[in-house]
């Protein structure tokens, strides 16, 4: 008789332990599948007579990337590919592109070519290597350190870099920090006064271009009061520096008797400067509010969501983009194969939100402004969408390509790459 | 004969049952299910934006909510997380996070036990609930 009871228990807890085991397997199932989204039926959207040749499928986490006058594709990896921080693709007549080189040990964004030299950036550094006549690297493994020690924390750190045509390299320095708070992204934390981040972060810095080993002493605080910039370039028809800063984050988080989760979602505005000598954007102490299309002062000093205060007079943006889009690289267009109203604009491209929620997430997709004179000539524009892979996403693990990077292309074409699977596309026109 | 099995399983079952609802009635803030109703509130207003409405996380900076080694881990150190913050490199199935997670601990034990009890059964997450004594005991350990 105890032994029946023992035996139906067990049946009992067996039977229980089945189902449990059940739907276990069919929540890996389900996850299985999810995870085979990449099969691919991402078709980017672009305007009429524009179209996309995917130039290499996967690669790796590519950032910036650059064209060398001879074709080939430099992409600099965030981490290591198999120990290398810089990839050489060359295309191949059916328009796929291969790796025929990998060097330099580090991680990093920056990319460019300038005068006979290949310039790259780590977290912490900016590194040159000499080209030859035929435009290929002499030593890969042994590159020039042009600056070195530059501060690298766990947030903003990556630096961009840009070169003038007086032998400048200008770097963006990210501060480590999202509004200099005495407790970082803490509720209600007071901001710092003076924040000495400023004095080695939150701007951009320039530095010779040819001259080896600098670090801070022999640098300038070209500008300040940017929180962090990934999209830098040099805009050669006006000769002056622009750049795409990345707003604050965690309005509703840390000043929820001020702001609702929606105006969290939609503030500040990330914003399309225009960069002088000296010029200050005023992070941490305001931010740009693209709705009241002024800088505002911040919760962390005091402000009330539209207060000036001190930001009064602040050096504004050119344009103030849609809050938390991430803009990752900025391209001034010079080529001739796009249509008269391209040249001399910007293409930027947005990484995509992650801080919208709970609203859908946003951004992803490159924009172009038209520029004339160095300022917006008309309404920007979507110019490639289509990267999320679906029409909405809620979380940015649900996209499936993420643009980070943009190149032109030696025939005037438009290179994007993405950081998600490390995806490279080449955008040709040929409409008429 | 027959009808002592019967009884007997019956009385198995209630005894399952019992066994089943004991940690439940245990918790201070009533049942599991209300504890995890609150944590989802206080989930929306304060880790929502960082960690996703899926547990999901963002790629490389900050780090997913689901079967990590701190949310089914020890339930101190998960508890630490929350009134301490997070500041140091940290790798989830082979991808590093690299931003700062500010201290919580503004929240009161209950709502650091109601959040991490919503914590450890969503997302695919299965783990037994937090209860606002243990908060209370890891907050007096680190003052
Ligand atoms: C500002 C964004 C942010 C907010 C808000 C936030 N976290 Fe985090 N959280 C992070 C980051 C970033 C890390 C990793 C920190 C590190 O690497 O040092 C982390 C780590 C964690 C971890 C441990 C690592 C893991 O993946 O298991 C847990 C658990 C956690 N957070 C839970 C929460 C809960 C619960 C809340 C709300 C009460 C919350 N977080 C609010 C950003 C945030």
């Amino acid at each position: 008789m105890k032994s029946l009871c023992l035996k139906l228990c067990l049946i009992f807890v067996m039977g229980m332990s089945g189902i449990v085991q059940a739907v276990a397997n069919d929540t890996t199932k389900l996850a299985e599948k999810n995870g085979q989204r990449d099969v691919d039926n991402v078709v980017l959207k672009l305007p009429a007579g524009f179209g996309a040749v995917t130039v290499v499928d996967s690669l790796a986490r590519n950032r910036h990337l650059a064209v060398n006058s001879n074709g080939d594709i430099y992409v600099k990896l965030a981490r290591l590919k198999d120990g290398k921080g810089v990839l050489i693709l060359r295309e191949k007549a059916n328009g796929k592109a291969e790796v025929v080189k990998s060097f330099g040990n580090y991680g990093g964004t920056g990319i460019a070519f300038k005068n006979g030299y290949l310039y790259t950036s780590s977290d912490s550094g900016v590194y040159r290597y000499k080209l030859n006549e035929r435009g290929e690297v002499i030593s890969p493994d042994a590159p020039e350190t042009i600056v070195r020690g530059l501060v690298a924390g766990r947030q903003h750190q990556t630096k961009s870099i840009a070169l003038d045509n007086a032998g400048n390299i200008y770097v963006n320095i990210g501060a480590p920090s999202n509004s200099c708070q005495v407790e970082d992204r803490g509720k209600g934390s007071k901001g710092k006064d003076p924040c000495p981040i400023l004095d080695s972060a939150g701007g951009i810095w320039q530095f010779k271009a040819d001259k080896p080993n600098q670090s801070y002493a022999e640098g300038i605080r070209y500008a300040t009061g940017t929180r962090n910039i990934v999209g830098l370039d040099w805009n050669n028809t006006v000769n002056e520096l622009y750049a795409m800063q990345h707003g604050r984050d965690n309005f509703y988080q840390n000043w929820s008797e001020l702001y609702d989760s929606v105006e969290s979602a939609e503030l500040p505005a990330e914003e399309f400067l225009q960069i002088k000598k000296g010029s200050n954007f005023g992070w941490p102490y305001c931010y740009y509010d693209q709705v009241q299309k002024k800088k505002v002062l911040a919760p962390e000093y005091g402000g009330n969501k539209t207060t000036q205060g001190r930001c009064e007079g602040m050096d504004t943006p050119i344009i103030g983009f849609p809050g938390h889009w991430a803009p990752n690289a900025l391209l001034f267009y010079t080529g001739n194969m796009f249509p008269e109203k391209y040249r001399n604009g910007a293409f930027i491209a947005f990484h995509g939100s992650w801080n919208r929620a709970p609203l859908k997430q946003k951004g992803y997709q490159v924009i172009f402004v038209p520029m004339k004179d160095g300022k917006p000539n008309g309404e920007w524009e979507v110019f490639a969408d289509g990267f999320m892979g679906v029409q909405e996403i809620a979380a940015p693990r649900d996209a499936q390509y993420r643009p980070c990077g943009l190149a032109q292309g030696k025939d005037g074409s438009l290179y994007i790459s993405d950081s998600v699977k490390g995806r490279i596309w080449k955008i040709i026109y040929n409409g008429k | 004969m027959k009808k002592g099995i019967i009884i007997f399983s019956l009385l198995f079952v209630v005894i399952y049952l019992l066994a089943q609802t004991k940690p439940k009635t245990a918790s201070q803030g009533g049942t599991d299910k209300a504890s995890v109703d609150r944590g989802k509130k206080i989930y929306d207003i304060y880790c929502l934006a960082c960690h996703q409405a899926d547990g999901s996380g963002v790629p490389r900076l900050n780090p997913p909510l689901i079967k990590t080694k701190w949310v089914l881990g020890d339930k101190k150190e998960l508890i630490t997380v929350i009134l301490k913050g997070m500041d140091e490199p940290i790798e989830v199935d082979g991808e590093d996070y690299n931003n700062v997670m500010a201290s919580h601990a503004f929240l009161k034990d209950q709502e650091v036990a109601d959040v991490l009890t919503y914590v450890r059964k969503s997302f695919g997450n299965k783990a037994s609930g937090v209860i606002s004594s243990e908060v209370k005991t890891v907050r007096a350990t680190m003052k």
